[in-house]
């Protein structure tokens, strides 16, 4: 028996159990449409190659990381300094933990604006909202973690936050921190989140919204369709393999350089050791992706209307606005069945205009 | 009934108050105008009026009357106006009875009148001197405050200003043939900066040195010991110092030789060699003494260059994103050394401060072997960088051709 004949007969002994030639015949017939606003297809990939990228650091730090007050600063830092490469893996981890986050803004919003969420694809835009809210999870559970003073001071304010929510406030916050205040238990939790119920709830979620797209294919933007349409011709399309997979990992090689670049050239800062007796340092502001919530909170007055505090009015508020994002799919088509077009542009611009504003007046004021 | 009981009830809210504010001394004083109100006046705010005392406890008198003749008589014990000479023992008569300060003031203690009158301004006003300074020239008369108090004379911030009131008056102190200049000269020492700039209400002033109470200028041979109360380890060193016993037979005051006495300027190597030389004051530079001094001054000189060097590399590499968090820690411990080895000046001997300046050496060539190769750290990660860089877009590259390639159309497709 040669090479040849034996790789012929493990292919086939491999294919009477795991249906390969399905999965060949789905890769070979799937299609990708090809026009001005293919770029934007593959920042959903990009943020999956993060993602991914994410797992693999993660785990590498997991090996030297010890989640107790006593030891998460020291051991962050023996990473850094002791280890081989562990200032990279952390510094990749860090630096690609703030890209998915950027490109995966990038991904929702270019759903939006090329109306990928219409029917039947509104449970793919929920797993999507869904799985961002839980990156925001990662990023706040992860800041945490090196236990330095920042991160310690930005957990107080944040589960602070969480604590002025009218009834379950208490509860939310006492859940949160393990106690009354940000402490060995936080500490110890938001690893917990961090390493386990987070990517739990993530994988589910990820194959969900895997599936469905897979299931619906990619949908193309309403002008690109009526456009072909009235021309009687099928929208061009290019093989999802290898064309497109190709160009994607052609974008997965340039985020890999742009992150090497990020964490060679400004490795992720250490800090210094959190000190829960200390005063909070001036200046104290979260990770920029929590800027713009936390700019408006310190713009609205402390109280508003009948003595209701402006944080409370303020957490209402992005909480109505969190909502009704999610529900896009489901405000965005009149009785009639009609795109309220104009409203879902206008609304996308408003909240990427408040955004972009908010972020940048966090950050440098 | 009711009518009664209410009756009953406006006595008790009302009555005590009325008996308790009963004072026509300010009733009347505070109406009579200029010089006559003033003491009336500012005694609302004064610490005694707060807790309950009285123009009636110190000058005597009746209070209750109503009757300026009857309540500032003889017979019901008005003192009128207080001598200078009697303030002290006026005010002695409570804040030297532990029992009755006790009450309001369990902590103060009850020695200041004994204090006094060991101090120069005690005696003078002993020997019957009026310009000499008693409680009420540094405490105030009518307003006095707590010393915690910042508006107080006596409190930290402000008791240089209260002493130079008198001590920098030269018509006043003419006729004691003291100096002048006490003040000025303290304002451009450390001792000011500390307390006048940064608030450290621990940094010392006049009373530190020369006492509060009992203040007297400190002795030639005591002044070590003064300057030993904050400055312990100095004192312990030159006490055994061989500067000690030839300053004692040379009656000099020990540490004021080098450091000044009001004006302590921040001390540098630059006392040791130099134009600005306080050893040259008596040490020749070819002497024993005078070689001593500039070996010092180098050792000294060469821990605070290697510390210097260090921290600039380390402060390199951390601008550079490197984590030497380490060995900056280690470098502080290099400067504590530095510290060590300048208080050792005070032994007057080369070996007890070359020491700790040979242990700091070792600390500073280890940190800056850690800054190098924390530099040569960060040139290998770009250059690891860079070829990953050429690789990526080497890959790109390839990876375009081969799409480009593939999506040729097939008759042109080589």
């Amino acid at each position: 028996m040669n090479l040849l004949t034996a790789i012929k007969r493990i292919r086939s002994w491999l294919d009477e159990r795991l249906g390969l030639e399905d999965i060949k015949s789905f890769l070979v017939h799937k299609t990708v449409p090809r026009h001005s606003a293919t770029l934007w297809y593959y920042f959903g990939g990009i943020t999956l190659f993060l993602f991914v990228i994410q797992v693999l650091t993660g785990i590498l730090l997991l090996l030297y990381y010890r989640p107790t007050v006593s030891e998460a600063y020291e051991s962050v830092q023996f990473i850094m300094t002791r280890v081989q490469f562990g200032w990279l893996v952390r510094s990749i981890h860090s630096w690609s933990a703030n890209l998915m986050i950027f490109t995966a803004f990038v991904h929702m919003f270019s759903v939006v604006f090329l109306r990928s969420f219409r029917r039947p694809r509104e449970v793919v835009w929920l797993s999507g909202i869904a799985m961002l809210g839980l990156a925001l999870g990662f990023g706040f559970s992860g800041y945490l973690l090196p236990w330095n003073t920042i991160s310690y001071f930005a957990t107080k304010v944040g589960t602070d936050m969480a604590a002025s929510m009218p009834g379950i406030g208490y509860y939310v916050a006492r859940f949160l921190r393990g106690g009354d205040d940000v402490g060995g238990a936080t500490l110890t939790r938001f690893f917990g989140f961090h390493v386990a119920v987070l990517p739990g709830f993530m994988t589910v979620l990820l194959l969900v919204h895997l599936v469905l797209v897979q299931k619906f294919g990619i949908s193309s933007p309403p002008k690109i369709e009526q456009k072909y349409q009235r021309r009687g011709e099928p929208i061009p399309a290019m093989k999802f393999f290898p064309n497109f997979f190709l160009r994607e990992l052609m974008a997965w090689y340039a985020t890999l350089g742009v992150l090497g670049s990020l964490a060679a050239i400004f490795p992720w800062e250490l800090g210094t050791k959190a000190d829960p007796f200390a005063p909070a340092p001036a200046g104290i502001r979260p990770e920029w992706y929590f800027l713009a919530p936390f700019y408006t909170l310190k713009l609205l007055p402390s109280h508003v209307w009948w003595g209701i505090e402006g944080e409370l009015i303020g957490l209402a508020g992005f909480a109505l606005l969190a909502f009704f994002w999610a529900a896009l799919p489901f405000w965005a088509i009149n009785r009639q069945g009609v795109e309220r077009s104009r409203l879902v542009t206008g609304v996308g611009v408003a909240l990427l205009a408040y955004l972009a504003s908010f972020s940048a007046l966090g950050y440098w004021r | 009934m009711k009518m009664l009981h209410m009756a009953g009830l406006f006595w008790v809210m009302f009555a005590p108050s009325w008996s308790a504010t009963k004072n026509s001394c300010q009733q009347c004083h505070s109406s009579l105008g200029g010089d006559l109100a003033t003491p009336a006046l500012l005694f609302k705010k004064d610490i005694h009026s707060q807790h309950g005392f009285g123009c009636s406890d110190c000058h005597g008198g009746d209070p209750e009357a109503d009757d300026p003749e009857t309540a500032m008589s003889r017979a019901r014990g008005f003192r009128g106006k207080i001598a200078r000479t009697a303030v002290p023992k006026l005010c002695a008569r409570c804040h030297s009875d532990a029992t009755f300060m006790h009450k309001y003031a369990p902590q103060q203690r009850v020695d200041q009148y004994a204090q006094y009158q060991t101090s120069v301004h005690g005696k003078r006003i002993a020997a019957g001197d009026q310009a000499a300074a008693t409680c009420v020239d540094c405490h105030g008369i009518h307003n006095i405050l707590q010393v915690k108090d910042t508006l107080s004379p006596v409190h930290p911030l402000r008791l240089p200003a209260t002493c130079a009131h008198c001590h920098a008056d030269k018509a006043r102190m003419a006729k004691y043939n003291i100096p002048t200049d006490q003040f000025e000269e303290y304002r451009k020492s450390v001792h000011w900066e500390a307390l006048e700039k940064r608030g450290d209400l621990s940094a010392p002033s006049c009373a530190s040195c020369h006492g509060n109470h009992g203040a007297t200028p400190p002795g030639v041979n005591s002044v070590a010991a003064v300057c030993g109360t904050c400055h312990v380890l100095m004192e312990s060193l030159y006490e055994k110092s061989p500067h000690q016993a030839a300053f004692v037979r040379m009656k000099l005051a020990g540490c004021v030789v080098c450091h000044g006495n009001h004006a302590v300027f921040q001390p540098s190597v630059k006392m040791l060699q130099g134009d600005s030389s306080v050893c040259a004051q008596c040490h020749d530079a070819t002497s024993g003494g005078g070689i001593a001094a500039t070996r010092m001054a180098a050792s000294l000189n060469s821990l605070t260059a290697a510390i210097k060097v260090s921290s600039e590399i380390l402060g390199r590499a951390t601008r550079d994103g490197m984590e030497v968090s380490e060995p900056q820690a280690r470098l502080q411990d290099a400067q504590e050394l530095l510290i060590k080895a300048r208080v050792a000046v005070h032994a007057f001997d080369l070996a007890a401060v070359q020491a700790p300046v040979n242990e700091g050496l070792k600390i500073t060539t280890e940190t800056y072997q850690a800054g190098l190769s924390a530099l040569k750290e960060r040139d290998r990660r770009r250059l690891g960088l860079g070829i990953s860089l050429i690789t990526i877009v080497m890959t790109i590259a390839g990876l375009w051709l081969a799409i480009r390639r593939l999506e040729k159309p097939s008759g042109t497709r080589g």
